[in-house]
This record gives C-alpha cells, structure tokens and sequence, in this order.
C-alpha cells in the first residue's frame, strides 16, 4: 500500500482475490442466511421472508468487512466458505422439512 | 495488508470511496433535490395553479372529467392535489388485456374550472426522483447499479466509523485554512453530525428494493410462485371483473367521506375505479402516504361503485411489515412537513459533501508526492477530471436543465425529453471541459458557470414567466418562490467557492504549484 509503482503482481492478484471473495462470497452467505431466516424463523411465511431479507445486508456487510480485514486472502475465502457451508446445511434440512 | 485492523478498514474505506463516490455523489445529490419534487415540478409548470384545497369538489370535477372523456376505460386513477402538488390528476387506461399493460392516458385536471391544464410538456422534479435511482438505464440495470452503489455506501460509512475512533472528541476539531487537514475535519464533522440520516438513508434504499436484489429466500419459501408472496405482503385488490351490465357510478364524494371516516380523519392520496360504468364497478381509496411515517401501501377502503357499498378495509401491518415500511417511509419522507422536509434537504447536502470532500482528499494526498516535480501520472489526472466532471459538472446540468425548461418552446415536440437531453449535454460538455483544463483552473471555470446558471435563474423566471419573486411572494406561494430564492442562495454559495479558489489561486502563477507547496506545509 506504499507506492503504486512497487506493488508486486501478487499483491494486486491478492487484493482481486480479496474483492471477489467480498463481492459474490458475500453476495451467497447474505443469500443463504436470509434463506435460513426465511425457513427457519416460527413467524408467518411472508414474514419470515421480509425479516430475512431486510437483515441479510448485515450479513453482507461483515462478509466484505472479513475479506478485508484478514491476514490473507486464502483466509478471506476460507472466513466465506465456512458459514456458507453452514447455512447451506441449514437451508438444505429447511427445504427437506418444508418438502416432507 | 498486514496492519491492524483499523488500517485495513482505512484502506477499504479509501478504495470503494474512490470507485463509487462519483456516483454516490450524483445519486445523493439528485435524490436530495427529489425531497422538493413538488415544488420543482411546479416551477417548470408554471401553468398549473394553485387553488385552495377542497378535495369535494377536486372529486366531483375529476369524476365529471373521467365521465366525459373516458366512460369505457377499463380503469380510472384521481389523484386529488395537496399541500405540495396543486395539481388534480387523473389517469385511465383503456383496456385490461392480460399479461400486457394497455397504454395510460394521464391528464392534469384544474379542480375550479374542470379544464384540463394545458401546462409545457415537462419531467419536473420526477426526473431527479426518477434519476436517483434508476440513472437513465434501461430497467432493471439502472436500479441494480443504484443498489450496488447503496450496499458500497453502507461499506463505506461503517468502515469510516471504524477508521474514525475518537469519533466524538474529533468531532469538535476543525482546523480551518489548513488545506488538507481541513478537508479531512470537514469530511468528519459532516460525516458524524449527520451519521444516523446517512445510516438511515443507505439502509432504507437496500430494504426498498430487498426483493429484487435479494430474491433467494422469497423462491426458497414460496418456490416458483413468488406472486403468492406479493400478494400475501400487499393483500391483492381482488376486483370483481367486469359483468357487462351498465350500470350508473355513484358519487366518489361520499365514498371519500366514509373512506376518512375510517381513518380517523386520515388524507386520502389517491384513487382507483375499476370498470367505472359496470355493475361490478369497484372504487378502492388509498390513504395518503403523508399521514403516517410507515408506508403501508394495503391501507385503503373499497367500496363497490354501483352501490356505494363498502366492501373491504385494508391495512394493518404485522410487525417485520411495519418495520420494512418504515424504513421505505423514512427514506421518502412523505410525512414531513416543511422544516422537516428542510431538515430532511441539508441532511442530504451534508451527505452530498461528505462524498465530495472524500473525492477531494483522495486527490489532494497523492498530488503532494507529485508537487515538487508538477507531472501528474495519468490516474491523477483521471481522478481530478471526473472530481470535476461528477461534482461541478453535475451542478451545471442542473442549472442547464431548468434553463431549457424555460427557453424551450412550449410547441417543440418531445418537450420533456429535450430538457433531459440538455441536462446530460451540458454534463458531457463539462466532462470535454475538465479534460481540457486543469486542476484549479477547471473548477473555478466551471464553479463560476454553475453559479451564473444557478444564480440568474430568478432573472430567467421572471423574463420568461409571469411568476417573478414580486407575484410569488405576494401571492404567498412558497414553492414558487422558494424555489427561485433556494437558486439565488446557491448561485452565490458556488460563487463565494469559485471566488475562494480564485483567491488561494492568486499569489502563485501556476496552480499546481499553489496547491502543492500549501499542501507541503500541512504534511510537516
């Protein structure tokens, strides 16, 4: 972050890196938490969905706030893959016991 | 990125603030100037006047209007005037064909005369409203972009929260005449006093449009019926479809009066007549949006059109409901009477400059390692032409936007898109501009313009229109005249700041060199 002309390529790579892990790993663990919300909470259906949608930018916010306040970007990826696989679970028994 | 924390939310804050701040500069400022779109609407149509409100005989002239001039429409939609917007409108639209929408015919009515207004052809004060979040981009790219923009703002305050620890004790900081560090006080003491407008406002625009950018959980609970969903939050108006029998619409007026009853007492704000002239005729009445601050589109009355009957009452909120229309409400700020709907404009302008005094930091750090040698690289310069462009630029398609609405004549066809032509002509110009000239000298070229633009609009109101400052006021028509005088007020604001430039511009031949050694001197 000194001067522009001595960045190495790896640190661009790794800021790219960074910013796509934010935008769109973001972008699927705001999803999918609001998805959970949506199956999970015990209000009315509509009502779930509205509570899960208007929280899920909070969501985003701490996933891009993570991406680029760790040490690394594999560690940025990681922090975003770990809850997306958990609400994923999540949604996935929802949808079964909504199915069922 | 191996710092702390702080260093890295600082980075982020600088990175997206630098992408999307031109951007967020022009959707704050034209979505500030959206809290007055009555008022600009009634400045560029001059011809559409003002009477004392009786929102009986507003009715009874639109329903006699409707009557004449559009007995087979498939529907009718009054909207009576108010405090802000004098005009009565009303809208019908012929045919209900399924799955395609059949063409509106809208009119403005005068309430006294029952005439149809022969006002020019103009967007009004719907363009900024309209410009602020869908950027003249085909649907839905625009209102995408816009809510992108919302959640990189969102990122942005937070971590500019983070960033700014002693957010109190700075707060009482200002170190004026100091170049950059004034910059720096000025973009906090702003960005602090009015955090939770900009807190409230960049969450709110997010919750407006949750559900086209965030749609996984609607599909996930309702599947591929995501209608049942609308439907089930905005109980549908089922209306009994059209019998074919003829039969006579009763009177609208006591339909109002039992509508009002209702509420308490509460305004109506618009409207809607389904097959006006069948037997299943059905009149649904919706409260105004300006009677409570939680927008709650359901609350309405209907009534069935033949009989007079009342149907239904809608509305009632469950809580989430409550809190999502809240957060709509508080965005659009129908509720606010005028020195909230004041309160509500220099909250907008303090974000405004907020974004802008950033844009302006940015710039101003990375020129003091150039300052000594006077080359720019080439995204210096980038970045000084688009500061320019997006900030002064915009000002001056402004003030160009409501010169053509005066100069263009009232006959030339395509009016209204003519006006929007020559507001984004006149941004493109300053943009050819800023590239041309630079740095200081681009501003204050460009600020001065923008102030004469601005500044004369009163003159040109009162040349062009029988509407000057002497009638309006006299006549105590506030939006007229608060129009013309907000105009004058910030003419001369930007020609205090070209004057200002101009002054620091002086002692030095170059502008580069001014601005470098000032900036010199506060880096030590």
């Amino acid at each position: 972050m000194k001067s522009k002309t001595t960045l190495p390529i790896s640190y661009r790579l790794a800021v790219t890196s960074r910013a796509l892990a934010a935008v769109f790993g973001g972008y699927l663990i705001a999803s999918l938490a609001a998805v959970c919300m949506a199956l999970w909470l015990p209000t009315s259906r509509a009502d779930a969905v509205v509570t899960g949608m208007m929280s899920s930018f909070v969501f985003y916010l701490l996933a891009v706030l993570w991406c680029f306040a760790c040490r690394t970007a594999w560690r940025a990826w990681f922090g975003v893959m770990l809850p997306t696989a958990a609400f994923a679970t999540l949604a996935g028994v929802g949808l079964w016991m909504a199915r069922t | 990125m191996k710092e702390g924390f702080r260093q890295a939310m600082a980075w982020l804050h600088t990175w997206v603030g630098l992408i999307f701040g031109w951007l967020l500069f022009a959707i704050f400022l034209t979505g500030t100037l959206a809290y007055f779109k009555d008022e600009i609407t009634h400045w560029m149509q001059p011809e559409v006047q003002a009477h004392p409100l009786d929102d009986a005989r507003s009715l009874t002239v639109a329903q006699a209007y409707l009557q004449q001039h559009a007995p087979d429409a498939a529907r009718w939609f009054i909207t009576l005037p108010n405090s802000r917007d004098p005009g009565l409108s009303v809208m019908w639209q012929d045919k209900l064909d399924p799955g395609k929408r059949g063409n509106f015919v809208q009119k403005v009515v005068d309430p006294v005369s029952g005439e149809a207004v022969l006002a020019r052809d103009s967007k009004g004060g719907e363009f900024f409203y309209r410009f602020h979040f869908q950027l003249q981009m085909p649907h839905p790219w625009g209102r995408w972009l816009s809510t992108l923009a919302a959640m990189v703002m969102f990122v942005a305050l937070i971590t500019g929260i983070i960033t700014h620890k002693k957010i109190f004790k700075d707060f009482f900081t200002f170190r004026p005449r100091k170049g950059q560090r004034s910059w720096l006080d000025g973009h906090n003491a702003v960005g602090v006093l009015v955090l939770p407008f900009h807190l409230m406002i960049t969450y709110s625009s997010l919750v407006i449009f949750m559900s086209m950018v965030m749609p996984a959980p609607i599909m996930a609970s309702y599947g591929a019926d995501t209608r049942a969903f609308f439907s089930e939050m905005f109980p549908a108006t089922d209306n009994a479809p059209a019998l074919g029998q003829p039969a006579p619409l009763q009177s609208l007026v006591p339909m109002y009066t039992q509508a009002r009853a209702q509420w308490a007492g509460g305004q109506v704000g618009r409207l809607a007549v389904n097959n006006p002239g069948d037997v299943n005729a059905s009149v649904n009445i919706f409260r105004a949006g300006s009677d409570r601050v939680a927008q709650d589109f359901g609350s309405m009355v209907s009534f069935n059109g033949a009989t007079g009957e009342l149907l239904r009452v809608g509305g009632g909120q469950s809580l989430p409901a409550l809190i999502g229309g809240t957060f709509y409400g508080l965005h659009m700020g129908h509720f606010a009477t005028p020195v909230l709907r004041w309160l509500y404009f220099i909250c907008g302008l303090a974000g405004t400059a907020m974004i802008g005094t950033g844009l302006v930091m940015w710039l101003g750090k990375r020129q003091l390692k150039h300052a000594r040698t006077g080359v720019m690289p080439y995204e210096l310069r980038l970045v000084e032409t688009l500061n320019i462009a997006s900030m002064s630029g915009l000002l001056i398609a402004i003030g160009a936007f409501f010169w053509a609405n005066r100069l263009l004549p009232a006959s030339f066809a395509e009016r209204s898109d003519w006006e929007v032509q020559a507001f984004f002509i006149a941004w493109g110009l300053s943009l050819l501009h800023a590239a041309l000239r630079r740095g200081r000298r681009g501003w204050i070229e460009q600020l001065s313009c923008a102030a004469l633009l601005l500044g004369a609009v009163p003159l040109l109101n009162a040349i062009t229109t029988e509407q000057h400052l002497g009638v309006s006021l006299a006549r105590g028509d506030w939006a007229m005249a608060g129009f013309d005088l907000t105009c004058l007020g910030s003419g001369v604001f930007l020609a205090w700041a070209a004057w200002k430039m101009r002054c620091r511009m002086a002692p030095q031949p170059t502008a580069e060199r001014a601005l470098g050694l000032n900036l010199t001197r506060e880096a030590r």
